[in-house]
């Protein structure tokens, strides 16, 4: 299981080459992974039908009780299967939509990278390994709606869908850790036992609106709807598998999987509901308003994900049911259509339902694909969605309170995805034929297989619903209630009120679709309206990030050395000083100095006159020999105490920096008084408060006596464990060598950037002569 | 300004301080020494010879750039963790093993000796990337 979910990430790295050594075949080759898994995951269809669930389970971080811990569960399962299905359908349509592009090898390493976040986040027991691979699938997506780079509509909106979902993805692990804690465990399969606990604790409100952040985010519900719509930037293989299938179900798998945990409290309810009732409507309304047919699917997206967080929200076992059987037939409707439009998009080069018709003639396949798709959105017989929305239907009638107001928003905005339907499935095939930017012919195999195979999949599921019926809808329906439910998919379910509402839907659907022109017109209209959503909050909230990072850049970075120094120096001095002299560390000294021979009096007293001639010095040469002096002297000290290391170690530093300040002079202007008394007086006091305190500190230091010193264990240990008697170097290179791997990485990124000071400066310099 | 006292010192003074690099790189696990000091007497030498000669001749007679040090340095080092994983150890445990060298004798080597040759590296890149460059604005 670890090599099925990791899979995708390995490959990742090959993906370049192999679209490197055949670039034509590279989509057909790549796709053999994701096609796989899917039938890896096909394999535990008939178990996981029977109510079983397979646990896999792998010692990650076992101090921190961190285990990456898989689970398949029908919901898991059922997500799986679209991920890695849709994903090898995805693959292949890239091949031909990418055909050509400069970057199309990274195309398939990122997409490949984001379905193996995407199978950790749906198959995760661990809810840390979740967030981990939720993080990860925000990443890999980033790199996917940005993929167009160099276009700075893309690059912003990749940033913006990063940021929106970044944002919720913190809120979220802020609400899994109180989550982990209040529940006592970090696995989803314990903590459901654990949910009237959890439930009853005076965190329970935090949790909630921490993980209900993270999933609105994702599932881009209202107010955070807006960056859905601006990721269209993205490649239309891109939009399908993303914005319809996968990532943004993954915030309504996220409520699923914690329905059982945090679900069946009043506060669900009402948050739940509320928000996918708002987006529910507010996104089919926005959709039949709009003319790029892209955005139209997006914000028809955004209903639909949004009918599916309402239905999570009411919590019944009807409900839960309705929610997978419409969740599976949106991913295979709405994936074919933002392939379809790909298509005609990438054929006849305009997506503006205004300027397409007709295109039956010359993309019969794509016209073939595009009529199942749209039948099922419709929510017409004999197709997957008919089923779906019927569910949806009597599930609404059957709620426990105010069924009638539930029932009639769902019928409004299935009457608006009829709508949409007929935007995407017939105006751009049907009618007359209308002039195009390119003049469009069929797509090639690898842009038609994929409409082609979803639509025969909803027509098929449709025909036949008890192929997915027990083993992945029920299933999957039970892991959202917590127990066992059983439920009936069927075409034919009798005379009942929904088949009735059924024909109101399709009626006012087909109204409204009449008038959809006019609709558009008052679209074009309300757009200074919607400039006010919740998108202007985010910009300025960015703009606002920024302008207070200038200004506090300009604040803080004076560019100056000397300020630099002078705050480090002076928060030093505040801040251990004020520690010192509150948390009472100051005493006297008791050490005595009647061992103190006159040599050692005579070198401090050479050291301290050297620091006072380097001040005082009229000239740098002078200054620098006696920082010299100073330093030697030290290192004298060091070697009087025995200390052979540290004064070679000293000897050689003040060298080199005696070189290094005689190097320096060259660039330096002529050596004069520049400052004034006053902020020369002030630096003085600074650096004698700097030195008092280090004198200080040291003399507290030695005078504290630990338990067991340090030293100890290295002086015993140094020969016998690290074979090596000079425990300086021991110490360096074994005990605390990752301590050391660190510095000298330091180490070098100073070295190279002050490299790069010198050489940038000499480069400006030649550039301006 | 070249002066003819240092030039003929340091044609003799830079391959014993190489040496002497060397050496104290070598008995620095059992003695006063170890990768960080001799990486700065080496770093030293050619520094003399740059201030002695010029950068190009300094440069010239280190062979490499000063930056291949650093990642060559970083690389040795790094590898040398990974050494004690191939001996189905934790990263980084020190791994030792004696071996026996014709002309020498037998002698006792270890992994840390392979970090401090990377940290030596190190130091030598960083030291003389900074001077050489510094140097060779004027």
């Amino acid at each position: 299981m670890l090599t099925a979910v990791l899979s995708g990430f390995v490959a990742a790295v090959f993906a370049p080459l192999i679209h490197r050594a055949a670039p034509k075949k590279a989509g057909w080759v790549i796709a053999l992974l994701p096609l796989a898994l899917f039938v890896y995951f096909l394999s535990f269809l008939s178990r996981v039908g029977g109510g079983e669930v397979v646990p896999f389970a792998y010692e990650w971080v076992p101090r921190l009780g961190v285990r990456l811990s898989f689970l398949v569960d029908g919901l898991g399962l059922l997500f799986a299967l679209i991920i890695s299905g849709i994903g090898a359908l995805v693959v292949i349509y890239g091949g031909g939509y990418l055909a050509g592009h400069r970057e199309q090898g990274y195309f398939f390493a990122y997409v490949l990278a984001f379905m193996a976040s995407m199978l950790g986040v749906v198959l995760s027991d661990n809810i840390i390994a979740l967030f981990i691979f939720w993080e990860l699938t925000s990443l890999s997506s980033y790199f996917l709606i940005g993929f167009y780079h160099e276009r700075q509509a893309s690059r912003s909106a990749a940033l913006q869908a990063l940021l929106v979902t970044g944002l919720g993805g913190l809120a979220m692990l802020a609400g899994l850790i109180l989550l982990g804690r209040v529940g006592g465990s970090w696995e989803v399969s314990s903590l459901v036992g654990q949910s009237r606990a959890v439930g009853s604790s005076a965190l329970y409100p935090a949790i909630l609106v921490l993980i209900l952040l993270g999933a609105f985010t994702k599932s881009a519900q209202f107010p955070f709807h807006f960056w859905l719509p601006n990721a269209m930037e993205a490649p239309a293989p891109v939009s399908a598998y993303l914005h319809s299938a996968t990532m943004v179900k993954a915030g309504v798998y996220l409520l699923a999987r914690m329905s059982p945990v945090l679900g069946g409290t009043h506060l669900w309810l009402i948050l739940v509901t509320g928000f996918g009732a708002v987006t529910m409507l507010g996104g089919a309304m926005l959709a039949v308003l709009g003319s790029d047919l892209k955005r139209v699917l997006a914000y028809s997206t955004i209903s639909a994900l949004g009918m599916l967080v309402f239905l999570l929200g009411l919590g019944t076992d009807w409900a839960a049911g309705a929610a997978m059987a419409f969740l599976l037939g949106h991913a295979l409707y709405k994936g074919a259509f933002f392939l379809i439009i790909g298509s005609v998009d990438h054929e006849s080069g305009t997506r503006d339902v205004t300027r397409l018709g007709g295109l039956r003639k010359a993309m019969p396949l794509t016209a073939l694909a595009a009529i199942p798709a749209g039948l099922s959105m419709a929510g017409l017989p004999p197709l997957f969605g008919f089923i779906g929305k019927e569910q949806v239907y009597e599930s609404l009638l059957h709620a426990p309170g105010a069924a009638g107001v539930l029932t009639a928003a769902a019928v409004l905005a299935s009457m608006l995805f009829v709508v949409v339907a007929g935007l995407c499935a017939v105006r751009p095939f049907w009618g007359g034929e209308v002039e195009t930017p390119k003049r469009a012919h069929e797509a090639p195999p690898s842009m038609w297989l994929g409409p082609v195979v979803l639509g025969a999949l909803s027509l098929l599921f449709g025909l036949l619903p008890g192929l997915v019926g027990k083993s992945l809808i029920a299933s999957s329906a039970s892991a959202i209630a917590g127990r066992p439910i059983v439920l009936k998919l069927a075409l034919w379910h009798g005379l009942s009120p929904a088949l009735g509402l059924s024909a109101v839907t399709l009626a006012g659907g087909l109204g409204l679709l009449a008038a959809a022109g006019g609709l558009r017109r008052i679209g074009s209209r309300l757009q200074g309206v919607f400039r006010y959503g919740p998108e202007r909050g985010y910009q300025l909230v960015l703009d606002g990030t920024n302008a207070f990072a200038r200004l506090q850049t300009r604040l803080l970075q004076s560019g100056y050395l000397r300020y630099y120094l002078l705050m480090i120096v002076a928060i030093t001095i505040w801040s251990c000083g004020y520690t010192l002299f509150t948390r009472g560390g100051l005493h006297s000294p008791s050490a005595g100095y009647d061992d103190l021979r006159f040599y050692e009096f005579g070198l401090g007293v050479l050291i301290l006159l050297a620091a006072l001639a380097a001040v005082r010095s009229r000239s740098r040469l002078g200054a620098i020999a006696s920082l010299g002096v100073v330093g030697y002297g030290v290192a004298l000290v060091y070697i009087l105490y025995g200390a052979s290391d540290l004064a070679m170690t000293q000897f050689l530093v003040e060298t080199l920096t005696v070189i290094l300040f005689v190097l320096v002079f060259y660039h330096l202007p002529r050596f004069r008084k520049q400052s004034r008394s006053l902020s020369r007086l002030r630096d003085a006091i600074i650096a004698l408060a700097f030195g008092g305190l280090m004198t200080l500190l040291v003399l507290m230091a030695v005078t504290i006596q630990f338990e067991h010193p340090i030293s100890e264990y290295y002086t015993a240990n140094s020969a016998v464990q690290a074979q090596g008697r000079n425990i300086v170097n021991v110490i360096l290179v074994d005990f605390r060598g990752f301590d050391t791997m660190g510095e000298i990485t330091v180490l070098s990124v100073a070295g190279i950037g002050v490299f790069a000071l010198l050489k940038l400066r000499l480069a400006g310099k030649e550039s301006k002569e | 300004m070249t002066s003819i006292i240092l030039c003929t010192a340091t044609r003799y003074l830079m391959p014993l301080m190489l040496l002497f690099s060397v050496f104290l790189l070598l008995r620095g696990h059992n003695e006063p020494g170890g990768g960080f000091i001799a990486g700065l007497v080496a770093a030293g030498a050619f520094a003399l010879y740059a201030i002695a000669f010029n950068v190009a001749e300094a440069r010239r007679a280190l062979k490499l750039d000063p930056r291949t040090f650093i990642g060559l340095g970083l690389l040795i080092s790094a590898s040398s963790g990974v050494l004690s994983l191939l001996g189905g150890a934790p990263f980084m445990t020190g791994q030792w093993g004696d071996f026996y060298v014709p002309l020498l004798g037998h002698i006792h080597l270890g992994t840390p000796l392979v970090f401090d040759v990377g940290v030596y590296s190190v130091v030598i890149g960083v030291t003389l990337t900074i001077i050489l460059a510094l140097g060779e604005e004027e």
